[in-house]
């Protein structure tokens, strides 16, 4: 609770206005529309494989966008796992779905007037609740709070055992994947 | 930084993900649109955390947490999709329909041949 109020407390009205955006909220703003394009783009075009392409876009903004706000190592977490493996297996599985290369008529289903509905009144909803909740908050991006060495020592020093329990998760997952696509003889 | 920048670029990117997911046909367009709901996720647990300024950095240990889940879904995931496909030899989704309701439609075609053998064997 004390850092909620010290994170609201250092609130200063005269040096912070929505009407001069600091050079980070301007790159923050740019980069920002840039990912929501890509991911409108990704989950409208009927080319399947432009649409892994453009989600390389969407993942790739946000890193940079972790990167701006101060989480250094998540961010090259983030181009490491999403853009170097997610986003390669997603390619891998629309090659061997033998997915079609050019337009495909039938990439939304009939759904499609349904689906905008909601995505809108979500989007409607949430939006109008996060301004009105954060209209007074501001974020001090002094000082790096995700440089890799301390994200390392509060990784292993607090947080040891999830961590452990996650690369458990993952070899997990790795031999279900192996036993799932392996061919019967 | 004002807060609501990320806050809401994350509320449009989870929607357009929520858009995708209910709108797309093929599985792995389906999934990849989860993908983007799990990265609007991230952004928040980001954002948070640095507003918060955590000891403990819960935001950002749980973002890398959830982005290792996301690449243990999405190798699982894809790895049923391609099961999928070569028993059915397709990836839609509205043709996957063996375990679902059966249609009405479907019953009602079926109930009259049925009341007729019923009357045959009679």
């Amino acid at each position: 609770m004390s850092t909620l109020l010290a994170a609201a407390g250092s609130l200063e009205p005269a040096a912070r206005s929505y009407l001069s955006p600091t050079g980070q909220e301007v790159v923050f703003l740019l980069v920002g529309v840039l990912v929501l394009g890509a991911a409108v783009v990704s989950v409208t075009t009927r080319q399947l494989v432009h649409a892994a392409l453009w989600l390389v876009v969407a993942l790739g903004g946000l890193a940079v966008e972790f990167l701006l706000l101060t989480a250094e190592f998540v961010a090259w977490v983030q181009v490491l796992v999403y853009l170097g493996s997610v986003v390669v297996l997603v390619l891998f599985g629309l090659m061997l779905t033998r997915a079609p290369i050019g337009r495909s008529p039938d990439a939304d289903s009939g759904n499609r007037p349904a689906a905008l509905a909601v995505g809108l009144a979500s989007a409607a909803t949430l939006v109008t609740l996060v301004v009105d909740a954060f209209r007074s908050s501001w974020i001090d991006l002094s000082g790096a709070a995700g440089t890799t060495r301390l994200t390392g020592e509060y990784l292993f020093s607090h947080w040891v055992l999830p961590f452990e329990a996650l690369s458990v998760l993952l070899l997990a997952a790795l031999v279900g994947a192996i036993v799932l696509s392996r061919k019967e003889r | 930084m004002h807060l609501a920048y990320p806050a809401v670029l994350a509320a449009l990117l989870f929607s357009v993900g929520v858009y995708g997911v209910l709108a797309r046909r093929n599985v792995i367009l389906v999934l990849m649109s989860v993908e983007l709901m799990l990265n609007a996720v991230n952004l928040n647990l980001v954002a948070f955390d640095v507003w918060l300024r955590d000891t403990l950095h819960a935001g950002q240990a749980l973002t890398l947490f959830t982005i290792t889940i996301a690449a243990a879904e999405i190798g699982l995931g894809l790895a049923v999709v391609l099961l999928v496909y070569r028993t059915r030899r397709t990836a839609d989704v509205d043709r996957i329909t063996a375990l679902g309701d059966r249609h009405e439609a479907e019953l009602a075609d079926e109930r009259p041949a049925e009341t007729e053998k019923a009357q045959v064997t009679a």
